[in-house]
């Protein structure tokens, strides 16, 4: 084939390719910027030594866990969601009037622009560990508490012990609840209200042995606070 | 004797798991409790600043030896409505064996340098 052909088909076979080889491939991202920190392939941790050595949330059941749009979002602006870092002791002090937050030892999660976040948000969504345990979760949206919801998550059931449901108030070795309604599924907070060891043997989320109808309510309690815009 | 030792081998290799997998009462109470109770078990935990009622001091000798280990065994295991406490204190059944709840028993014991005064 003469060269006045050959060269602009190849020009045009490269810029034919070229979109896919942009593409960002989650997987491939998720292998080398997120497997340092992220359980990616499970089981999750069995012995205390093995959970105090974890830097990030376990990532092989997060197509259970996460709403996709949510981690899309996230993973462009990252902010905190665990006021006292992975494993809290690690990011403790001792204060006057009681242990404090030790800002210093806590690190910025990594930032992804918006082609990088976009497919490590659908590289996630196929990882879908642990399916068994929220098959049987139903949802019901209608199963609201009104204003006993936050009576029930502070009070009846003390979950606010250890999680903020604004922010600066509450418990903060947990994840912030204020902010969960979008960032997870409520098959998974249904389930993991039911058995936080089932997902996690040996977190220090205790099993409050809450009953069907209260779970609901107190995931519709948790749906609802997201709806507010705390950062206005 | 060679049936009874395969037999005891065999005992022995089934309960490992079970036996491996107990943690020390230090490492629970550093994990689970200093949350709340402080990293001095002091009560001044780092969840402290908004509940309504204050943990319990674990080195107060004096209200701790009004306690006894059944009622330690107790709380530790359903959750401090068991004993007309606060429901703040969550029950740890789901996580600790009773043995490992025997443990911490000894181990409060240990921190408050007392036992029950009864």
């Amino acid at each position: 084939m003469a060269n006045y052909l050959l060269i602009p088909l190849l020009l045009l076979t490269l810029s034919a390719l070229s979109p896919a080889m942009a593409a960002a491939d989650g997987s491939n991202i998720l292998q080398q910027q997120c497997a340092s920190c992220h359980n990616l392939t499970g089981p999750a941790a069995t012995k205390l030594a093995s959970l105090w050595q974890r830097k990030g949330p376990d990532l092989f059941y997060a197509g259970n866990k996460y709403n996709q749009t949510w981690v899309e979002v996230w993973l462009q602006q990252p902010g905190r969601i665990r006021p006292t870092g992975m494993f809290y002791m690690d990011h403790i002090k001792a204060g006057p009037k009681r242990d404090m937050v030790d800002q210093s030892t806590l690190s910025e999660h990594m930032k992804l622009d918006a082609a990088d976040a976009r497919a490590v948000a659908k590289a996630l969504a196929t990882m879908k560990a642990n399916s068994a345990l929220i098959k049987d979760e139903k949802h019901d949206p209608d199963m609201a508490p009104g204003p006993l919801g936050e009576m029930m998550f502070d009070k009846i059931y003390g979950c606010m012990a250890c999680h903020q449901i604004e922010p600066g108030y509450g418990g903060i070795t947990g994840p912030e609840i204020y902010t969960a309604g979008k960032r997870l599924t409520p098959e998974f907070m249904l389930s993991y209200i039911r058995s936080p060891q089932a997902w996690d043997p040996k977190i220090w989320m205790p099993n409050k042995h809450v009953p069907d109808t209260n779970r609901q309510k107190l995931v519709n309690y948790i749906v609802e606070l997201s709806k507010e815009n705390f950062n206005e | 004797m060679n049936k009874y030792l395969l037999s005891m081998t065999l005992t022995s290799l089934l309960l490992l798991p079970a036996i491996s997998q107990a943690e020390t009462a230090a490492d629970n109470y550093k994990t689970y409790c200093m949350q709340c109770h402080g990293m001095q078990g002091n009560g001044m935990g780092a969840n402290i600043q908004d509940m309504s009622v204050q943990p319990r001091d674990h080195t107060d000798a004096k209200t701790m030896s009004g306690r006894t280990d059944a009622e330690l065994f107790k709380v530790i295991k359903e959750g401090g409505l068991a004993i007309n406490k606060s429901a703040l204190m969550p029950p740890w059944d789901s996580t600790f064996t009773d043995n490992e709840i025997h443990d911490l028993v000894k181990y409060l014991r240990k921190l408050c340098k007392c036992k029950h005064a009864g």
